[in-house]
């Protein structure tokens, strides 16, 4: 129940990339017969991922190596473009790190950064917001929703904000792609991330949809493939596998998030009712569908994934010692949870592939996991050692 | 892993001779150490731990490795030692067993501070 770390590729998409892989190997940037059948799948395939987030025309989306590359583009390709206009980007707190370390970049060449303030379910500030633009701000940057504690924002509110200046709005929706319906002309969305294995689809593809006139730089350069924007021969298994993985959420979105929301609702209260000092992480209602992230006072993360693994159930924590730094996440800090307990939080995201029993399973198990974790921790309060 | 799905010599010494907390919960990691000190030898040793598995795993080891030793001895155990009864920790780990023999070591020495407080007495 680690869906948001990796998701199996749907069986679907891997029968519609053989073919591209096996007899159709041409360029579909040559001009004789073996570059035109390669040359319309990638059409196609742009024309599916327009169509799930209901852009203007097909040609707004731009092929990328995946989120990480799009959010790069996104936030130095219109930082570098736009600096005659102003050297000014608002972003949230808790954002992903390819955005954060993206600004932190920019603010070692000359560029001002705002990080905003969150609430504590992981809503953005919209008074700080509006406080903090001004006609120097060239760019905001704030996620569709957080994989980790599964905070819907409020991108229509922000937009009208976004826009009642003359910044740009970008949202990164790695973590909500093919989960919930995103609609950027309805929105107001100028720039988008998509990531293809967040839906289904292949690792090491992703989408940048860019609005019809938005100013901005590329970062590779070359060949000119992708109007100029980003450079290199296409991807083009991983581009078609990609385009059938969202016309495959198109069509499934609603009939599977109720489902996922379900699980998750079950997973959540289930946990909740049975375990004494559990609490959960973001927003009770507005969360992603996948999303069940709870926290369990005096114990850590890590040692309870461990004790999960054991079991056959994989979690992820956002807590020290399972990433690469020992330092809890930036995103629980950032919500007003203390370092302890950010350190205890531990994170299921729901799969297509997860079922009911086996979410009946973690509800069975999790209780004496975390009684035996507080029997081993000094910080557990003398009433729950019983 | 053994080590910390059956994790040995885990609980509290009610009347211990010596208790030494290493770490805070805010870094992720803490461990309180308790032993019993009899004819300068560690009779018996306790831990508890707030932490990740290598945390809990190092604590655990760490008693085996000092239970039954002199003072002396016990103070030899070292960072090393305790990781590569193990079989090694992967280097983002090493802390963990630096923490367990720190534990211990502090233990020792509230030990000698309170026998010191009692001569005086």
């Amino acid at each position: 129940m680690d869906n948001t770390a990796g998701k199996p590729v749907d069986p679907r998409v891997i029968d519609a990339m053989l073919p591209y892989m096996k007899a159709f190997y041409g360029n579909p940037s040559s001009l004789h017969f073996f570059g035109q059948e390669p040359r319309k799948a990638l059409e196609e395939a742009r024309a599916k991922i327009a169509e799930l987030i209901n852009a203007e025309r097909k040609e707004s989306m731009i092929f990328t190596s995946g989120a990480t590359e799009n959010n790069n583009m996104a936030i130095k390709g219109v930082a570098y473009r736009n600096k005659d206009r102003g050297a000014h980007i608002i972003t949230s707190s808790i954002e992903h790190m390819s955005i954060v370390n993206s600004c932190k970049f920019l603010k070692t060449r000359g560029f001002e950064v705002t990080f905003l303030p969150v609430d504590n379910y992981g809503f953005v500030n919209l008074d700080s917001l509006e406080k903090e633009l001004t006609d120097k701000t060239i760019l905001v940057s704030i996620m569709y929703a957080n994989g980790e504690i599964g905070t819907i924002q409020p991108i229509k509110e922000i937009s009208q904000i976004v826009h009642s200046r003359s910044a740009y709005l970008h949202v990164d929706a790695t973590a909500a792609n093919g989960q919930v319906p995103i609609d950027v002309k309805e929105e107001g969305i100028d720039l988008l991330t998509l990531s293809s294995n967040d839906m289904y689809g292949p690792k090491g593809i992703g989408a940048l949809y860019i609005k019809e006139g938005t100013r901005i730089e590329p970062l590779i350069h070359g060949g000119g493939q992708e109007r100029g924007l980003r450079s290199g021969t296409e991807n083009l298994p991983s581009i078609v596998g990609f385009g059938k993985a969202a016309e495959l959420a198109k069509a499934e979105i609603s009939s599977e998030s109720e489902r996922a929301s379900k699980m998750r609702d079950k997973l959540i209260k289930g946990l909740l009712d049975s375990i004494p000092y559990s609490f959960l992480n973001g927003h009770p209602t507005k969360r992603l569908p996948d999303n069940a992230a709870v926290r369990f006072s005096f114990i850590e993360g890590e040692s309870m994934l461990l004790s999960l693994d054991m079991m056959g159930v994989a979690a992820s924590s956002g807590s020290a010692c399972t990433a690469k730094t020992l330092e809890p996440s930036h995103v629980l800090l950032a919500i007003g949870l203390k370092h302890e307990e950010a350190h205890g939080s531990l994170l299921f995201t729901l799969g297509k592939q997860n079922t009911e029993e086996e979410v009946d399973y973690v509800i069975s198990i999790m209780p004496s996991i975390v009684k035996r974790l507080r029997a081993i921790s000094p910080l557990t309060p003398k009433e729950l050692k019983e | 892993m053994e080590h910390f799905k059956n994790p040995r010599n885990m609980g509290e010494i009610k009347d211990a001779d010596g208790v030494g907390t290493v770490g805070n919960p805010v870094c992720g990691d803490m461990m309180t150490i308790y032993i019993k000190v009899k004819d300068n030898h560690l009779e018996d040793i306790k831990f508890k731990t707030f932490g990740c598995g290598a945390a809990i795993a190092t604590s655990s080891m760490m008693t085996e490795l000092a239970k039954g030793k002199t003072l002396e001895e016990a103070l030899k155990i070292t960072r090393a030692n305790v990781a590569d009864a193990l079989d090694g920790l992967p280097p983002i780990k090493m802390h963990c067993s630096n923490l367990a023999a720190d534990a211990l070591h502090a233990a020792i020495e509230d030990y000698y501070k309170k026998q010191k407080e009692a001569t005086k007495k």
